[in-house]
């Protein structure tokens, strides 16, 4: 077994541009405002990065192929800099990138950028995208909610759970999300929502209602990151250092293979369990603090609230209804509004989770902050459909926890 | 001699209520008024000529195999393309399609399914059988005009070899006259119709008699020996005139399927004739006539196979298993009848790269994929390392058909986010009991049937349309079939 990346690289600064409908705002403006947070922060210049990492995913709605616009948009001094796609986990790929290069020792201080600008598109909605060639010629006419409703079915018939105890749980996410949101000056959606609302609202693929589905937004989120050494040497004390970074990509075996019954996440169980061993985390539930998880739908975070080992295998309804990830609840998930509520702009969403978990690890998340700043962290970023996908689980928390 | 040895139809699920046609247009045409009654076929958005052959085809082939087939022969005047075989991808779909296999349509005339079959059963005579006879017709007219209450949609299919199979042919008679009843002029949609008397009298009344007069004369049959006459025709009078003035008794007039599916023009005369057979004993006379700037004739007589030639479902099980659509709305939008409003998704650019799409041909309009010879695992589509993470073999897979397979729903969503002409976008992931599965679209849909674990059934259907450049695709579909099959799945 690989030893790991667990303290070796700790965060030096981070950023985050105002997420939602961006009208005033190119892409490139949005770098900028995330970028220029992130330096602020660091306390340092661009002469100091030696490599940066661009993550988005629909750069045809906007900045274009290659990691130039990065380069150009922040005038960095000619450093390497690459563009990394990963579907909604990008941004955790852009993150990844920069991460190992500091542990690597290839660089000292590396910068993770992620940025989306969806809303020129004209209409609501992920934009459209060919699904590559051959694909294109047989496979299903599917859209991101109509693929992960498809789980609501399979979970549903699995634990024997009608339609409507499957909502009544998806709505109590949905309407906890809106709250926390609510306490966020830089979500997209800042409105708090009922659970009646939710119920009522008009079917966008059955059965996610349009409060299923999380908010397709434009916005931009940066990481800094250095080795805990470096940060020290800078003047930084209260230290957030990267305990894992683990990666599961499908093979096909979902989609192909007779084996998975469409009611989880293979992807997410293998990265989780990987991001454990790594961090030396043995029994998160009790030891999880914080989890930013990829909630694009409800139902995604119903069961990856499963997936991740946090509830046990059916018990995810109750354990939702019970209020367990509330903000006051033992593990909060989406403390910030999540994709759902801050929004989700998609190269931008994995770093904006680590945002929030530096945020609150430092105690400087404001009006959402957990009285108990939380020691273990964990971002789960997925990109893809249940049925083939990339899953991304960091895990975060204080330097030598 | 030669034969007809197996026979099959297809009828499209929905069907139009000529009443709601009638209640839409009377007030610019009051004569509809008469026309309201019972129903028409009609197909699905994803429907066209092709798919109605092929699922005609498929009908009657049932088990048969599809190796041993010589030739595919395809009738029809509404084909989707006007350069591009259709019999050829109808011969693909029934993993016909190679080196040993001829392909033909015929087309131009409403007579062209009845001419088509003489050629093709001449050669058969000729040593070039089996030749599996398919044809199909989706037809447009005018809002409000008679034909969109008269015409239906559907197809028909024969399996034709020598020896005298389920129905020997006795003989056939052709007659040629530049009879324009109507036309369909280059580049436009609709056709341009004389005066129905005139077609009924001059026309079906003169020149249809002789030669059904002629091909019983020649086969040594009388008229009054024949059981079931055929004659494709939704005027009234013609088919009980024409047997009259040929001495056949009133009795085997056949119905002309006005009532629940409508004329499906070139296809009719075999609908007809597949339904006569689906009814004929052995012994009994089939006369099918066919009409369009002369007449054909054909004279089978059923042999003591009769009952082995019929098909899983057929004409008559297609017609009792159709739903009543109200929506005239509906029927207007899926014929391209009246622009709807699309949403910007719909503009996405749908190119075929047809590099890809000939590489992939045995996939995407056969439904092949592979099985593994290491393990045994079935997966489509198929792919060079094997897909069971206990076996991982490479260049393991040999060809495997999946398109008799039944399936059940394993997954699945409404979606009303995505393009689609027809929302909600039903589709899921369905697994096959022999072992594979695929992420489908679903067609046909009965929402009651939508469950996890509920039944389906692949078929051929035309998955998106290339507006930019005309092109059609077409792939397989799932089509929720209930409980009944997901038992077997």
């Amino acid at each position: 077994m690989p030893k790991g990346i667990k303290d070796k690289v700790v965060i030096l600064g981070m950023g985050c541009s105002r997420f939602g409908e961006r009208w005033d705002a190119d892409a490139e403006d949005l770098m900028v405002e995330a970028y220029l947070e992130a330096m602020g922060d660091a306390g340092i210049e661009s002469s100091q990065l030696d490599a940066a990492w661009l993550s988005t995913c629909y750069e045809e709605q906007h900045v274009g192929k290659s990691a130039i616009p990065l380069s150009t948009a922040l005038r960095l001094p000619n450093i390497p800099v690459t563009r990394v796609e990963n579907l909604c986990a990008s941004g955790s790929e852009a993150f990844r990138g920069a991460v190992y290069a500091v542990a690597s020792g290839a660089a000292d201080i590396a910068l993770a950028l992620g940025v989306e600008k969806l809303k020129d598109a004209g209409y609501g909605g992920l934009p459209y995208r060919t699904k590559g060639t051959v694909n294109d010629l047989y496979q299903a006419n599917i859209s991101a909610p109509g693929a992960f409703a498809q789980i609501a079915s399979a979970y549903g018939a699995r634990f024997g759970l009608d339609r409507g105890e499957i909502k009544r749980a998806m709505a109590h996410i949905s309407v906890k999300s809106h709250d926390n949101g609510s306490k966020n000056p830089k979500a997209h959606l800042r409105n708090k929502i009922t659970e009646d609302a939710v119920l009522n609202a008009g079917i966008v693929a059955e059965p996610l209602g349009l409060y299923d589905c999380c908010g397709v937004s434009d916005g931009a989120a940066c990481a800094i990151v250095t080795t805990p050494e470096i940060a020290k040497s800078l003047g930084k004390k209260d230290l957030v250092a990267v305990k894992a970074l683990q990666l599961s990509a499908s093979n096909g075996l979902e989609s192909q293979h007779n084996s998975w019954d469409g009611s989880h996440f293979v992807t997410t169980r293998i990265a989780a369990k990987r991001a454990y061993d790594e961090a030396g985390i043995a029994n998160p539930r009790e030891q999880l603090s914080l989890i930013e998880v990829h909630d694009c739908f409800s139902i995604t975070e119903l069961v990856t609230m499963e997936d991740l080992f946090i509830s046990a295998e059916g018990e995810a309804v109750k354990d939702v209804l019970d209020g367990f990830y509330d903000s006051d609840g033992k593990v909060p998930c989406q403390i910030d509004g999540g994709l759902k509520c801050f929004g989700h702009p998609i190269g931008a969403s994995g770093l904006r989770m680590m945002y929030e978990q530096y945020l609150q690890m430092l105690g400087r998340a404001g009006d959402r902050q957990r009285k108990e700043p939380p020691v273990l962290g964990l971002t789960h970023n997925l990109g893809g459909h249940p049925h083939s996908n990339v899953c991304s689980i960091a895990i975060v928390g204080r330097y030598g926890a | 001699m030669v034969g007809i040895v197996r026979f099959g139809g297809y009828i499209p699920r929905l069907r139009l209520s000529r009443r709601v046609v009638v209640e839409a247009n009377a007030w610019g045409n009051p004569a509809l008024k008469s026309m309201g009654k019972s129903e028409r076929s009609m197909c699905g958005w994803d429907e066209d000529a092709i798919t109605l052959g092929a699922a005609a085809a498929r009908d009657c082939l049932g088990d048969a195999d599809p190796a041993a087939i010589r030739g595919i022969y395809f009738a029809s005047t509404s084909a989707p393309f006007e350069d591009r075989q259709s019999a050829g991808v109808i011969a693909e779909a029934l993993r016909a399609a190679g080196p040993d296999c001829a392909a033909l349509d015929v087309a131009q005339s409403q007579r062209a399914g009845t001419s088509g079959l003489i050629a093709a059963l001449s050669a058969v005579a000729g040593g070039a059988g089996p030749i599996v006879y398919v044809a199909a017709d989706r037809r447009v007219a005018p809002a409000a005009s008679m034909q969109e209450l008269a015409f239906g949609d559907g197809a028909a299919a024969l399996l034709l070899d020598a020896g005298d199979g389920a129905a020997k042919l006795l003989g056939s008679k052709s007659s040629t006259v530049d009879f324009v009843d109507h036309y369909r002029g280059e580049n436009r949609r609709f056709d341009y119709g004389w005066e129905e008397r005139w077609v009924r009298n001059e026309g079906f009344l003169k020149i249809v008699p002789p030669v059904v007069k002629a091909v019983l004369d020649e086969a040594g049959v009388a008229p009054s020996a024949v059981t079931h006459f055929c004659m494709p025709c939704t005027l009234r009078g013609v088919a009980a005139g024409v047997a009259k003035q040929a001495g056949i008794p009133e009795a085997a007039v056949q119905d002309n399927l006005h009532d629940g599916c409508g004329d499906t023009g070139t296809a009719h005369a075999l609908v007809m004739l597949v339904h006569a057979l689906e009814r004929a004993k052995p012994g009994d006379i089939l006369l099918v006539a066919g009409f369009g700037q002369g007449c054909d004739a054909l004279l089978f007589q059923a042999t003591d196979k009769v009952a082995e030639g019929r098909s899983a479902v057929g004409v008559a099980g297609h017609l009792a298993r159709g739903t009543v659509e109200t929506n005239y709305q509906k029927f207007l939008a899926f014929n391209g009848m009246v622009e709807m409003e699309k949403s910007p998704r719909s503009e996405a650019d749908r190119q075929t790269k047809h590099t890809a799409a000939y590489r992939h041909r045995d996939m995407l309009l056969g439904f092949v994929g592979g099985r593994c010879t290491s393990c045994g695992t079935l997966q489509i589509p198929k792919s060079r390392i094997c897909v069971n993470p206990n076996c991982r073999a490479v260049d393991s897979q040999e060809d495997h058909p999946f398109q008799s397979y039944p399936g059940r729903i394993v997954t699945w969503s409404a979606d009303y986010l995505t393009y689609t002409p027809e929302p909600p976008a039903y589709y899921g992931m369905v697994q096959f009991a022999e072992g594979g599965r695929l992420m489908a679209d679903f067609t046909d849909v009965d929402p009651a049937l939508m469950q996890v674990g509920g039944g389906v059934e692949m078929v051929l259907r035309v998955k998106d349309r290339d507006p930019n450049r005309g092109f059609v695709r077409y792939f397989w579909k799932a089509k929720p079939v209930g409980d009944a099959a997901a038992a077997k799945a």
